[in-house]
């Protein structure tokens, strides 16, 4: 079966190489001129079911904690397993408690033992929450990762294209432009997220730590060579202008509480994306004028987009096997 | 029957649209409270364009009356300017009026308050005015042209339940003709219930229904619980008092016990 996936997001890709591995003959294509332009290069790459079952739905967790390995196949080595760390500053620490009543999967560390597990933090929170289990990668290096693993099989990427005058020659469509059918897929919405890069020799972080507030939470994940990314709003607009100053404050006010040396760093980078989410906040795989769609990855594309992949190559296995029964 | 300027619902707590887990859970908190009214925010980004088009789309299939709101305002301002790009989205006249003093405890403006409500009723708005429960300044708003006045009865988002049951109760008093809706910082809804035992007449509630274990749950809880605490006012609780007091009469009784 010929299969055109339209979108080298994180979605497009993951969906390309699933379907790879079983033996489907793909082809990629993307508007821009390379991948991970849209909203998966400003993710946050955390691998953190656990944690975001605090405010997501089941099917987060059940669809996300193998997430990691999934990872870990397609890009030997980029899976970081180092868990995440979850803190609030003194006057929100009921928000410690009311985050573990919500979540599963942790245990508590006190003072000293935040200390042993990331020693520029010691001293600075009196407890924390430990998700052990959970990873974390670098977006931009685990797609351009599965990109190189993709052309070493031959896999035929056609960039600054939008793939829709070949669809006749492919048997079926994928399409994972993800933000980009908002307005055309039913129900489909924005919400933007902005975040920003620091660069500071001044601490060392070796796993994503999530500042809780009841207005502004965020989080700080370790991209190594002293930089991080500080992450990242949610706000309920498909507006894909820059960051606004308000945000840049809040994000900023949020690092400099994590760790004063943030207030010293380098501001080296900032971005807004549009993270495209269905009413119930769960990403589908969905039948559409003819095409499959994968969209509504929200802020879990890292996360979720394995199972999603699974689930398109679970279809269309099936339509392989009996053509006559493709849906249409 | 609750009339709060030109329009008059049914049910007595209002409930805010911002932290669900997702749309979805809102929509059935909603529907589960039997809310007619949801407070909207609006920021900048959301305005602009389409931009928040889809967001606001839900809001409206809600079928609900829109109370947009200026949260997180700081100045007069940017309140007023916050309304008008409420009234161009939502197409209503209704703004809940919030003015921010403090970034930190999110504290109301109260002199920033006034003078926004001046502004925006003289522009034909009907304002909702957040505010304390500070008798002067609601007096001030009165005479600005609010016909409604939403004191706390904690700061926003603390969920304390009232901190100040005295001050609650005159602000009552003083304002027997005005529809009061208590808005912010409860937490709970035996909270809900105890201001509707003191005669309010609506309750306003965001955190403590988004934030829940279950919104939806707990969007019901508070309206059974907002509903019993308005038919306990009406039918005029106990006071009470120092001494026990015996349900039964004792004279008579053979034997005390």
């Amino acid at each position: 079966m010929r299969v055109l996936v339209k979108g080298a997001g994180v979605a497009g890709l993951t969906v390309a190489w699933q379907l790879y591995r079983h033996g489907f003959d793909v082809t990629i294509t993307e508007r821009a001129e390379k991948v991970g332009l849209g909203a998966s290069g400003f993710a946050g790459g955390m691998l953190a079911p656990w944690c975001e079952r605090e405010s997501a739905e089941e099917p987060v967790l059940m669809l996300g904690r193998s997430a990691a390995d999934w990872w870990e196949a397609a890009v030997p080595g980029h899976v970081s397993r180092r868990g995440t760390l979850v803190v609030a500053a003194g006057r929100d620490a009921g928000e410690l408690d009311r985050f573990a009543r919500r979540t599963s999967g942790w245990e508590w560390l006190d003072a000293a033992a935040i200390a042993e597990l990331e020693p520029d933090l010691a001293g600075r929170f009196p407890k924390a929450l430990f998700f052990r289990q959970e990873a974390h990668l670098d977006p931009q290096r685990a797609l351009s990762a599965l990109t190189a693993g993709l052309e070493e099989a031959r896999m035929r990427f056609l960039f600054g294209a939008d793939g829709t005058q070949d669809a006749a020659r492919y048997d079926r469509v994928v399409d994972c432009t993800g933000a980009a059918r908002i307005g055309v897929l039913p129900d489909l919405r924005g919400v933007r997220g902005e975040m920003l890069y620091v660069e500071t020799p001044e601490i060392n972080l070796s796993r994503p730590v999530r500042l809780l507030h009841p207005r502004h939470p965020i989080y700080v994940v370790p991209r190594g060579r002293n930089r991080f990314m500080v992450g990242a709003t949610m706000i309920e607009s498909a507006d894909g202008g820059g960051i606004t100053a308000r945000s840049l404050m809040e994000l900023l006010n949020a690092a400099y509480t994590l760790h004063p040396a943030f207030g010293e760093a380098r501001l080296t980078e900032t971005g807004a994306g549009i993270r495209p989410a269905y009413p119930d906040n769960l990403p589908r795989v969905s039948e559409h004028d003819g095409t499959l769609h994968v969209n509504g990855l929200y802020r879990h594309g890292f996360l979720l987009a394995p199972a999603m992949a699974a689930e398109v190559a679970r279809r269309l296995l099936a339509e392989q096997a009996r053509p006559e029964r493709r849906a249409s | 029957m609750l009339k709060l300027y030109d329009k008059e619902v049914r049910s007595r707590l209002l409930l805010g649209t911002a932290r669900y887990p997702s749309p979805a859970i809102l929509a059935e908190a909603v529907r589960r409270a039997k809310a007619e009214i949801v407070t909207v925010s609006l920021r900048r980004e959301t305005a602009g364009g389409k931009a928040g088009g889809a967001f606001f789309e839900l809001i409206h299939a809600l079928g609900v009356h829109v109370l947009p709101n200026t949260a997180g305002c700081h100045s007069v301002q940017e309140a007023v300017l916050t309304a008008k790009m409420a009234r161009e989205v939502f197409r209503t006249d209704w703004i809940k009026l919030e003015v921010i003093g403090h970034h930190d405890t999110l504290q109301p403006d109260v002199f920033g308050l006034v003078e926004a409500a001046r502004i925006l009723t003289g522009e034909g708005f009907q304002v909702f005015p957040y505010t304390t429960d500070d008798l002067v300044v609601a007096e001030k708003l009165i005479e600005a042209g609010c016909r409604v006045l939403m004191p706390w009865c904690a700061p926003i988002g603390s969920a304390m339940g009232p901190v100040n049951p005295m001050a609650l109760r005159t602000f009552r008093a003083h304002f027997p003709d005005v529809p009061l809706i208590v808005d912010a910082g409860i937490g709970r809804p035996s909270h809900a219930a105890g201001v509707m035992e003191l005669g309010y007449d609506a309750v306003l509630l965001n955190t403590a229904v988004a934030g829940a274990g279950d919104p939806a749950a707990m969007a019901e809880a508070f309206a059974l619980a907002i509903d019993a605490g308005r038919l306990a006012h009406a039918a005029v609780p106990l006071e009470p008092r120092d001494m026990a007091v015996p349900s039964t009469p004792v004279i008579g009784k053979a034997v005390f016990s």
